[in-house]
């Protein structure tokens, strides 16, 4: 079963794939496999142990499934400050 | 009322400290972060901050929270900027008050700290040598 999801990028990732948001229909059992289906699809450097995952602004954990009409951010190591 | 904002124009300090004084206040510590010529070894022209807003937000407002528990203080604020800064500008700012000075100036360390470790925001520098690149610490 598919669901289908908003997928945010920020700093070094929407760089890389060229585009800010996409809306992407994935079958991934977790938000561990989203990324890695997402990184092969784009070419990320950023391995999974370097991210964070944030589901419609709040932060998740990499073993929760993607939900259909969710909006998923990966976070990049930040740097602020 | 929010305690942490992001802000897309530069910001006025003065009247952020004043928002913060009132007659209980024995100690007002605070903290200023400005945009350097240099990091790592390389020559810096300027530099942008982008932000992921909706999750800045809670995580911002959470450290701040967090920072209220912690600490005997009256208050405390963070602002952070985002957008293209430019040498010499102000990218952050972080107040506390309390009565006494040692909880203003702890407060203070512990929530830019938080801040630069758990808040999604991006720095991207642009250096003097036309290269550019975002900073992805760890």
């Amino acid at each position: 079963m598919t669901a289908r999801v908003k997928v945010l990028y920020f700093a070094s990732l929407r760089d890389v794939a060229g585009i800010a948001s996409e809306t992407f229909d994935t079958a991934a059992p977790d938000l561990r496999v989203l990324y890695i289906e997402l990184r092969a699809r784009h070419g990320f450097a950023l391995p999974v142990e370097k991210l964070r995952v944030a589901v419609d602004g709040a932060f998740a954990r990499w073993e929760d499934k993607p939900r259909a009409g969710s909006e998923i951010a990966f976070i990049p190591p930040v740097s602020g400050g | 009322m929010a305690r942490f904002a992001l802000s897309d124009t530069p910001f006025d300090v003065a009247s952020l400290r004043a928002e913060l004084l009132d007659a209980r206040v024995g100690a007002y510590a605070s903290f200023e972060g400005w945009v350097r010529d240099h990091n790592d070894g390389r020559a810096v022209d300027g530099l942008r901050y982008e932000a992921y807003a909706a999750l800045a937000e809670r995580e911002g407002e959470a450290i701040l929270t967090e920072a209220m528990a912690r600490f005997p203080l009256l208050d405390a604020r963070c602002v952070h900027r985002t957008g293209d800064l430019a040498l010499g500008e102000l990218a952050v700012w972080v107040g506390a008050t309390a009565a006494h000075r040692d909880a203003a100036f702890a407060a203070c360390r512990f929530i830019i700290d938080e801040v630069k470790a758990r808040v999604p925001i991006w720095k991207h520098e642009r250096y003097r040598d036309g290269a550019a690149d975002w900073l992805h610490p760890g």
